[in-house]
């Protein structure tokens, strides 16, 4: 692991500037645990100021510190999406796993049902949940819902890997030497399996955020819990944009940016690093 | 390719039918979903209907009770599970959502059918745009790979791709609303300008989709850019065609009709797979610019609690989706002969 990171430092440019990007969201994120302000306070310091040597990013119309407000944001946030990644991995390996080992009906069966949930609009099933929640909705609720919707496209991927892995030799000794199905694929099979997932981590991250950003902007989120969409969607409560305090939506939006282009770089970069015949190119080798 | 003409028709026949069939699959699943986020929730739509109308003043009991009766039978909230079940879908396979709380009288159909234009014209516009200018593009940037000004494409179209939709129109709206306000930010039309068929009206449609499109495009783009590159710098290392270029086929010639051609194929098969997230893109730049299409409707209904419309406008959305995927699905035979043998 630390040699794949030691070559990718190295010879991908790509993923020096995700690397960097996200180091910087990251740091901000951490910063939260060190902020003298609760997260949920409101008019802790005076409305309004423009970014000053005090108040590093601004204060907002509400009273706070865009600055330490913005960590509490962006850490809530990152771990949103790494909880949407994370249990949306975990069905997206199963289904993958099972489909592209077994075959047969119970692969088509899968795949239909799979196809199916990549072409369901999101967006409004998701408002029509909120419709129905209300202010019962809560943030773990949400995350939950996406990794329902969110495995779909990676399982796919992971059924294609494992069905040539299948076709390899190895797979043939380990069954001959008495492996059970769920020994191969876990010992013989996930490992290689193991590259695509964390690259797909990234995308669905990406993914993710970018919906809930959405969704909390259009106040359709638990709205009181600081997150980067919340953020702007209390400045345009607040018409921030027209009332000329432009630091309270600049601040979140280029922290949001920053992290979205860091992780899509990342996922880039693994991917080329998984993909042999690309890294070729990457030299110059393959034209 | 091989095979009688009445082979390569009964194959694709077998396919119509596969694709049918997963196209009902998906709209079975989705609306199962629909259904199942409506009817689980702890919260009574019928309640929040009544507590939103008994909010303005004094009502009577007995009025607030034939309400509570009357909403029940509207929203098909009665008798048992399976009843409400069937109703479920009777309603929605008569598109009858009944009337719109928000707009009473009107029905919720009515409401949708007036919406559905600007939103399919949008989608269909940008995302036409949107595919075919990316894989122009991106095909161009696989195979000749030395161009400085297509690399530069490529590095905006990394930086571009990843941002979510809603703060791409944020960001167009501030520099074409506020720093250079050039281009109309926000409706459907000019308001003065009667809805028929007269060249200003056209033209005002017309300015005011650019934002909403725009916005649409550059994100759309990025994506079919990337992957049509990595695509075609695969696809120019296939024996086939080196041997045309030993052959002596002119470049152009095998740009267009042996690495493109090729490379369409899985490109085809990702519009259909990404259209549901497209249009989810849709919804929220519509209600960034204030465009009267779908998206702007199902955001208005939920602020105003309009149950009927927010579930109506949920299904349209599901079906409309499965529709648009089939017939990518149906066309795709036209670019890949290949499924009429399988």
């Amino acid at each position: 692991m630390a040699m794949l990171l030691r070559d990718l430092l190295r010879h991908s440019t790509e993923f020096r500037i995700g690397a960097v990007l996200v180091a910087f969201v990251l740091l901000l994120s951490v910063l939260a645990s060190f902020s003298p302000y609760a997260p949920e306070s409101v008019y802790v310091v005076p409305p309004d100021l423009p970014p000053s040597l005090v108040y590093w990013f601004g204060t907002t119309s509400r009273g706070q510190d865009v600055f330490w407000q913005l960590s509490f944001a962006i850490r809530n946030t990152l771990m949103f999406g790494c909880t949407v990644a994370l249990v949306s991995r975990l069905i997206a390996l199963v289904v993958g796993l099972v489909s592209g080992y077994k075959g047969g009906w119970i692969d088509r069966a899968l795949m239909s049902v799979n196809d199916s949930f990549i072409v369901i609009p999101l967006l409004p099933i998701l408002v029509l949940f909120y419709f129905m929640m209300r202010d019962r909705i809560s943030w773990l609720m949400l995350a939950l819902i996406m990794a329902c919707f969110g495995w779909a496209y990676d399982a796919r991927l992971i059924r294609s890997v494992v069905m040539s892995l299948k076709a390899r030799e190895f797979t043939q000794t380990g069954l001959f030497s008495g492996m059970s199905t769920w020994e191969v694929l876990t010992e013989e099979h996930l490992p290689y399996v193991m590259p695509v997932v964390f690259s797909t981590t990234m995308n669905n991250m990406v993914w993710s955020i970018g919906l809930e950003v959405t969704l909390a902007v259009l106040g359709f989120t638990d709205i009181n819990t600081p997150t980067i969409g919340g953020m702007i969607y209390w400045a345009n409560q607040h018409t921030a944009m027209v009332a000329g305090i432009w630091w309270w939506i600049a601040f979140p939006t280029v922290t949001v940016i920053m992290a979205f282009i860091g992780l899509f770089l990342l996922a880039v970069s693994a991917n080329a690093y998984i993909d042999p015949r690309s890294r070729l190119w990457g030299i110059g080798g393959a034209s | 390719m091989s095979g009688t003409p009445g082979a390569a028709m009964s194959g694709y026949l077998a396919y119509v039918g596969r694709r049918l069939g997963q196209f009902l699959l998906v709209v079975f699943i989705g609306i199962n979903i629909a259904y199942v986020v409506t009817h689980a929730s702890p919260i009574d739509p019928v309640e929040q209907s009544i507590s939103a109308v008994t909010s303005y003043g004094n009502t009577a009991p007995a009025a607030i009770e034939q309400m509570r009766n009357s909403l029940r039978e509207l929203y098909g909230l009665g008798g048992t599970p399976v009843e409400q079940y069937l109703q479920f879908w009777k309603r929605i396979l008569r598109a009858d959502f009944g009337p719109s709380m928000s707009a009473f009288p009107t029905p919720v159909g009515t409401l949708i059918a007036r919406a559905l234009p600007w939103t399919v014209g949008l989608l269909a516009v940008s995302t036409i745009v949107a595919w075919g200018l990316g894989n122009l593009l991106g095909g161009l940037a696989g195979y000749y790979r030395q161009s400085q000004g297509l690399k530069l494409m490529g590095v905006v179209a990394m930086g571009l791709h990843p941002i979510p939709y809603y703060i791409l129109a944020m960001l167009l709206l501030i520099v074409f609303g506020f720093l250079w306000p050039v281009l109309p930010i926000s409706g459907g039309s000019a308001m003065n300008l009667p809805q028929t068929l007269t060249p200003e009206f056209v033209l005002s449609v017309l300015q005011h989709a650019i934002l909403p499109a725009l916005s649409l495009i550059l994100i759309g783009v990025g994506s079919w850019f990337l992957g049509m590159r990595s695509l075609v710098s695969h696809v120019v290392a296939e024996d086939f065609v080196v041997y045309a270029e030993l052959a002596g086929v002119r470049p152009r010639r095998i740009l267009t009709s042996y690495v493109m051609r090729n490379a369409l194929v899985p490109q085809v098969t990702g519009l259909a797979m990404s259209l549901g997230g497209i249009f989810n893109g849709a919804v929220i730049t519509e209600k960034v610019f204030g465009y009267p299409g779908l998206g702007s409707l199902l955001v208005d209904a939920v602020y105003a609690g309009d149950y009927g419309l927010v579930l109506g406008v949920t299904t349209i959305s599901i079906l409309g989706v499965s529709i648009g995927v089939l017939a990518i699905d149906l066309l795709y035979p036209l670019l890949d002969p290949r499924v009429k043998i399988s």
